[in-house]
């Protein structure tokens, strides 16, 4: 689209809504949020920058083909489940750093799991919508 | 023990990476496994022959009653050892008989999976893990027979041998659960010390049925006979492997275990003396009428399969020693007789018996293995087919009342057939001059003539002292099909009795028939004029029914029109609900619970309605569009208003992404077009508003019901406890039920492999074009 306000908006939204996705995913614990929503939330970012700048630009700035991070997602979530089995424990014993970490919070094996999840969305979201769009072009 | 049951499985993975190098260099190492597994299962021979049964346990899902429970006994050493034995030769034949071909690594692959299930099968103490290698050997067995796989012919033989054993496995299982359901326990020991507890059951007879379909299925027994034969096309070495030691005679194997636990009955021996004799009179006359050497092995190996059955039906104490004999006389010179027809098929290039001849004057030691095996398989004094036709003979003899004349006629028939049949496989090759054409023929390599000399040479040592291995191994297996109260030691010589005479007299016919009949091909076919009536066709035809009728659902059902299937599960949804709730007691809606409507609720959902009158009147897709997602947007206010903030934000970003979906979908579409016509709008029309009704009617009754509270009252206590979450929804989706989400997502993983492959794919092609 030739819009310049789009396009200038979006180059704004971009970071931020990226931003805000990340504040829901981690938020997600304590408060309305959680990795899936936080994916759609930034897979939302991308599909907006690619309906202003076109998807093979959207792709340009990714650098990585976004079907990338379903395998990422899935590892990272499926080494928090098996995480605790290390330690003896049975699979999926959430585990817990004692302090929280300023600005993130508290750091579990649970929050690994939500950004695993979150990853897989956007990498899933993603790899449908571009490749339906350029399917079409 | 359970190392040894699973070596071959672990060697059969082993060869996915290590394939080429095994295929090019060390196909003959592959033969240490089964070697030193007979090894190891001689070393048990001391043991099992003081009569004590090794037991062994490992749990693997006790809370289903599921365990790795081996129990080593007579009947099971037997077996193993002519698993691993057999297996041994075999091994160390193909390395030679398929030199260099490309797919060797597969082959062992395939034998050693195969061998590890047949070891497991026989080992098994506990049922659901025997009818787990019981399937295994069904699937391995499948890939060895449609071994050379760009053979049409080959693969549906393989695919019937499958369809044949594997249905009959599936009703083996059924009646497995039900004897283990009835009996309270799953282990067959067990079961045997409570045998009366399932024979005086009133489900005895359909325990039977179904274990009876699963071993005759997997037997070859009449009617379930003809995919044997079929299974022919495969090479030689797995046809020697499977038919004379191992597949084929676990349904005997089954039978054999089960007679302690299930036999004894009428229905029980009636059953497999009908069956049993049906098909060795059946199948020893029709190996008569062969001309393929391997035709001929298989009807033989039938009639073989045939007498075991039978022998077990007789059930007496001399009949099942007789049986145990009958397993190692049977895989020892049948064995023998596949490798050398394999032998005589690799060197002179045909198998066909009416063109064979002479091969003694190129092929001396495989002539006088050939001859000792056929002798034995026609039971010639001095070798150990004697001692198995004697005691045939004793156990038809000694069976009650009018039985006796009957039972003894149909054994001395198939007999003299089988002396016939044996004759052809093992002699006529090797008798009389050498035809021109085979002027060339040499001896091959010594790992292809050694195996087949050396089981004919332990059937007559076996002939020789049957005494000893009778004490050494099979009356330990004959103790463990029943209790022996007094055992004969076996004999050569049993003084001139009836038995002897019955021996002499088929010995007499058997080779009188040899003498004057000459296989031909006239014969031949004019047996097949009755192919049309054969078990076969009617099997044939019943498979080519079940596709037609898989193509005509296919068609009906799954016609690819998204708005018929979407029809269909409205309208059977529809159907299922509104049953269940005619059939209620009574509808209880009470109206008293449901919150006063507020303004805000009703300007949305005057929107919702607005947004929906507008999808369903457009002419235009992208107002159609937007205006669903106007519904959708609606619907997430409603969530807002009930304080479901997180159920809102989710289907606030879906309805969104949806959105741009169908917007990039609808440029492909063709241009708007009304297909539906007014009819099909009020059907639509009619349907929805009654599934909407519906759904509504549910919803309402929800609330009326009494609210259970136990699990989010668990939740809503435990979620910051446990899980150190205050958002309960975001708790139970990483937490509680994180193994639910993780499905999900690899689901969502799946669907986004699927479109991407679908397009991608679809973009090659218009491409290339």
């Amino acid at each position: 689209m030739k819009s310049t306000i789009l396009k200038t908006a979006t180059s704004y939204l971009l970071p931020i809504l990226l931003l805000f996705s990340v504040f829901i995913l981690l938020r997600g614990h304590y408060h309305p949020g959680g990795g899936f929503v936080g994916g759609l939330i930034a897979s939302i970012a991308f599909v907006l920058h690619g309906f202003t700048y076109g998807t093979e630009n959207t792709l340009k700035l990714m650098r990585y083909h976004p079907a990338v991070l379903i395998p990422a997602g899935l590892a990272l979530a499926t080494l928090s489940m098996f995480a605790p089995v290390l330690l003896g424990l049975p699979v999926m014993t959430g585990l817990w750093i004692d302090e929280p970490i300023p600005v993130i919070g508290m750091v579990g094996s649970a929050l690994f799991f939500d950004l695993g999840v979150y990853l897989v969305v956007i990498g899933v979201v993603l790899t449908i919508l571009f490749t339906i769009t350029q399917y079409n072009e | 023990m359970l190392i040894a049951v699973l070596a071959g499985l672990i060697v059969s993975i082993l060869f996915i990476p290590f394939g080429k190098f095994f295929r090019q260099q060390a196909a003959i190492a592959v033969s240490l496994l089964p070697i030193s597994l007979f090894l190891y299962f001689l070393s048990y021979i001391p043991v099992i022959r003081s009569g004590l049964p090794v037991s062994f346990h490992y749990p693997w899902v006790p809370s289903m009653g599921i365990n790795l429970d081996f129990h080593l006994d007579g009947l099971a050493l037997l077996f193993s050892l002519l698993i691993t034995g057999i297996g041994s030769l075999v091994f160390l034949y193909a390395s030679s008989y398929l030199k260099g071909h490309p797919y060797l690594d597969r082959f062992y692959a395939y034998l050693s999976l195969f061998m590890a299930s047949m070891l497991g099968l026989v080992l098994s103490d506990n049922i659901l893990l025997l009818f787990i290698f019981w399937e295994l050997t069904s699937i391995s067995s499948f890939f060895l027979i449609g071994f050379n796989n760009d053979d049409p012919v080959s693969r549906k033989s393989a695919l019937i041998a499958l369809a044949v054993t594997g249905g009959g496995g599936l009703l083996l299982m059924a009646g497995l659960i039900l004897m283990g359901h009835l009996s309270g326990s799953y282990s067959i020991q067990e079961m045997a010390d409570n045998a009366e507890r399932l024979k005086n059951h009133a489900l005895y007879g359909l325990i039977l049925l179904l274990v009876f379909a699963g071993a005759f299925t997997k037997s070859a027994q009449f009617p379930f006979h003809f995919w044997l034969p079929g299974a022919m096309k495969a090479p030689t070495p797995i046809s020697a492997y499977l038919h004379s030691a191992t597949m084929v005679k676990a349904g005997v194997y089954l039978l054999a275990r089960f007679s302690p636990v299930l036999g004894g009955s009428d229905y029980w021996q009636y059953t497999l003396l009908i069956v049993g004799g049906v098909t060795m009179l059946y199948s020893a006359f029709h190996s008569i009428f062969r001309t393929d050497l391997k035709g001929i092995l298989a009807y033989s190996t039938i009639a073989a399969l045939g007498i075991l059955v039978f022998l077990i039906g007789i059930g007496t104490p001399e009949s099942l020693v007789a049986a145990s004999v009958f397993i190692l006389v049977h895989a020892l010179y049948k064995a023998s007789l596949f490798l050398t027809t394999g032998i005589i098929d690799h060197e002179t290039g045909t198998r066909d018996v009416t063109k064979l001849a002479g091969l003694r004057h190129v092929m001396l030691p495989l002539a006088i293995g050939g001859l000792l095996a056929a002798l034995s398989s026609a039971g010639l004094p001095l070798t150990f087919g004697f001692i198995g036709k004697d005691l045939i003979y004793e156990a038809t003899l000694h069976s009650p009342g009018i039985l006796r004349f009957v039972l003894t006629a149909v054994a001395v028939l198939t007999n003299i057939f089988l002396l016939y049949a044996g004759f052809l496989a093992g002699i006529k090759p090797f008798a009389g001059s050498l035809p021109q054409q085979f002027k060339g023929v040499h001896l091959p390599h010594g790992l292809l003539w050694i195996p087949p000399v050396l089981l004919s040479l332990l059937g007559v040592l076996f002939g020789c002292f049957p005494a000893w291995i009778g004490e050494v191994l099979l009356h330990p297996a004959a103790q463990s099909m029943t209790r022996l109260t007094t055992v004969a030691p076996l004999k050569i010589w049993h003084g001139f009795n009836l038995v002897l005479l019955l021996s002499g007299v088929t010995l007499a016919l058997g080779a009188l028939l040899y003498w004057v009949r000459k296989p031909s091909e006239q014969r031949l076919s004019a047996l097949t004029r009755f192919n049309a009536l054969s078990p076969e066709q009617l099997f044939r035809r019943l498979y080519r029914s079940i596709i037609k009728l898989s193509v005509w659902y296919t068609n009906t059902m799954h016609n690819g029109y998204l708005r018929v299937y979407l029809l269909r599960i409205v309208v059977f949804a529809i159907l299922l609900l509104a049953f269940r709730l005619l059939t209620a007691d009574g509808i209880v809606i009470d109206l008293g619970t449901v919150s006063p409507v507020s303004i805000y609720e009703l300007v949305v959902g005057a929107i919702l309605v607005g947004g929906l009158y507008l999808s369903v009147t457009t002419s235009s897709r992208l107002t159609a569009v937007a205006a669903t997602s106007v519904v959708g947007y609606c619907i997430c206010l409603m969530f807002v208003f009930y304080s479901a903030p997180d159920l809102a934000m989710t289907q606030f970003t879906i309805d969104t992404l949806t959105v741009v979906l169908f917007v990039l979908v609808l440029f492909r579409l063709p241009p708007f077009l009304n297909f539906a016509n007014n009819s099909v709008k009020i059907r639509d029309g009619i349907i929805a508003t009654l599934f909407g009704c519906i759904i509504s009617l549910i919803g309402l009754l929800v609330l009326s019901e009494p609210i259970r509270t136990e699990v989010s009252n668990y939740y809503g206590d435990n979620a910051y406890v446990l899980a150190k979450g205050k958002n309960v929804v975001n708790v139970i989706l990483v937490d509680f039920r994180g193994f639910d989400t993780m499905f999900e997502i690899v689901v969502l993983s799946i669907a986004a492999i699927g479109v991407y492959s679908l397009l991608k794919l679809r973009l090659r092609a218009t491409e290339k074009e």
